[in-house]
Order: C-alpha cells, then structure tokens, then sequence
C-alpha cells in the first residue's frame, strides 16, 4: 500500500518530464490522459532479501527504474515511414513526423536515415539537414551542430542548438564573417583563440557551401 | 568523450577544439551564435534574445545581503 501511494505520486511530479521521456521513442496512437507503461525495478534479488530483513513490513523503496517509460517493442518488419523528432532548445521544430527519410551531416561524412536504419548515435557537423518525405520538395535546414540519434523502432531523434531553414540567411553577412574569421584564426595569440576563430571559419564556410556563395 | 579520456589513450584524435581548451557545450554553443551572427534582419534579432542570459548573483552573510554580482550577457539594445 505504501509502495503504491509512492508510485502515484511520484509518477505525478515526473507526470510534467514524461513528454521529453515519452518523445525519444515514439508513441504509438496513445489517447490523452493514458498512462505511459512503467517500467520494472531493476533491483537485486540479495537487496530484495535484505530489505525484507531490515523492514519486513514496508514495500520496496522505488527507483529511477520504476519511474521510466518501458522501451517500446522493436516491431518484427521495418516500418514504411521514419518517425522523425527535430529538436531545438527553445521549439520542436519537427514533433514525431512520419517522414521518408532525412539526409543529416555528420562528423564522419553526410548519412541518410531510412526507417530500419541500424540504431546509431552520430555527432553532427555544421551542415545541410534534409527531410525527405514523400513527393514534396525536401525541408532544408543548416544545422550549427548537435546530435542524430536513430532508434531501432526507426525514431530519429536529431537534437540541435540552432536550425535554421536556408532562406533566412544573408549572403554578404556570410562572407564577411568568414573573412573576419580567417583573418582572426591568423592573428590569433593563444590556443584557445584560434580555436575559436576556427569554429567559425567552419562553420561559415559550411554555410557558404550550403547557400552556393563563394568568397 | 571526457578530456581525460582522450590524453590517455595516447592523444587518440581528439577534435581540435578539444586540443584547444574548450568543452563540446562551448564549441556547440559558439557554433550556434555563427549561425545566429549570419541571419537575415528579422530573423536575426530575434534569435539574439535567445543569446540573452542575466545572472545575479546575491551572497549573504551573517544573515546580511552582500553586495550582488551581476553578469549580464547578449542583451537586446533596448529602445
């Protein structure tokens, strides 16, 4: 009885973070207001033992475990479409979109994730995100850098800093920040400052490549 | 990915930024401000307010209030 009070109530103050837990993995047509399913206690059978020693008459504590959306089931076919979450700070740019299939750069070279993709964790580089679905033009957005994370129930998952569709950028702002950098990045006096420099002579020319303006 | 991770694998490719001193969150987030730099104007200066951070910082002691530390940064210019 004391086990089961804890629960409700600790599920209402995580009632407000199970949105961010429940949106890694998609959900499947879940109607409002139903509970997410738990999951199991991952806890030792000697503490189990030892608890009922210490306090024969009080349920088990609860753990984080109790507390987490169970991983949802990998589906035994490959789904036709890729469920995709595009994720800023401060918006959802994309919220759990059946999508073809999205073309994201990575440190280790440009990857298209289709559904069925193998689950893969990629680090992003300052680069050209495209989101494919279906006969529309594909959305085109420059990525500053973040992460793509691929679900094996084919959930992508791409979090970013700042995204930004490419028509809002400004060609000459471009250009003269990446001579202003280049110029920084060789009249830096320490380390760290021409690292900086160096961030941002990448990313502006990503940029330059990704809008087709030359210097 | 910690930096003492890196320097004990024989300097195993560390980016170079990790070289440099500085942490991914700060590479991330000097990233993001590049690309807030390059915006077109009405974009732009509302992907500044994001930039905008205020702390105070407000130390007591012996119950009295010190004097406050305030770090303001990326403020919009007001009108």
């Amino acid at each position: 009885m004391l086990a089961r009070r804890g629960l409700r109530s600790g599920l209402r103050r995580w009632a407000a973070a199970r949105p961010m837990f429940a949106r890694g993995f998609a959900d499947d047509a879940k109607k409002e207001g139903e509970k997410a399913p738990t999951g199991q206690a991952h806890v030792s059978d000697k503490f189990k033992e030892d608890w009922k020693k210490v306090a024969p008459n009080y349920d088990l504590p609860n753990f984080p475990s109790n507390y987490m959306v169970a991983r949802p089931p990998v589906p035994a076919a490959i789904p036709a479409k890729l469920t995709l979450n595009f994720v800023l700070p401060h918006m959802f740019e994309i919220n759990a979109k059946p999508v073809d299939y999205v073309i994201v750069t990575a440190t280790t070279g440009q990857m298209g994730i289709l559904p069925g993709h193998v689950p893969t964790i990629a680090q992003l580089q300052p680069g050209i995100l495209s989101v494919h679905d279906g006969t529309e033009a594909p959305k085109i957005y420059f990525v500053s850098s973040g992460f793509a994370f691929v679900h094996a129930n084919s959930v992508a998952d791409v979090v970013a800093i700042e995204a930004v569709p490419m028509d809002r950028f400004d060609n000459e702002e471009v250009k003269r920040n990446y001579a202003e950098y280049t110029q920084k990045m060789n009249s830096a006096k320490n380390e760290l400052e021409k690292a900086e420099a160096q961030v941002g002579v990448e990313v502006c020319a990503a940029l330059m490549a990704a809008l087709g303006v030359t210097a | 990915m910690s930096g003492a991770a890196a320097t004990s694998v024989a300097q195993a490719a560390a980016p170079y930024w990790r070289n440099a001193g500085m942490t991914y969150l700060s590479y991330a987030n000097t990233c993001a401000a590049m690309v807030r730099n390059c915006l077109k104007e009405p974009f732009k200066t509302k992907a500044l307010q994001r930039e905008h951070a205020y702390y105070k910082f407000q130390p007591y002691a012996d119950g009295a209030a010190q004097k406050a530390v305030v770090r303001e940064s990326g403020a919009p210019a007001s009108s």
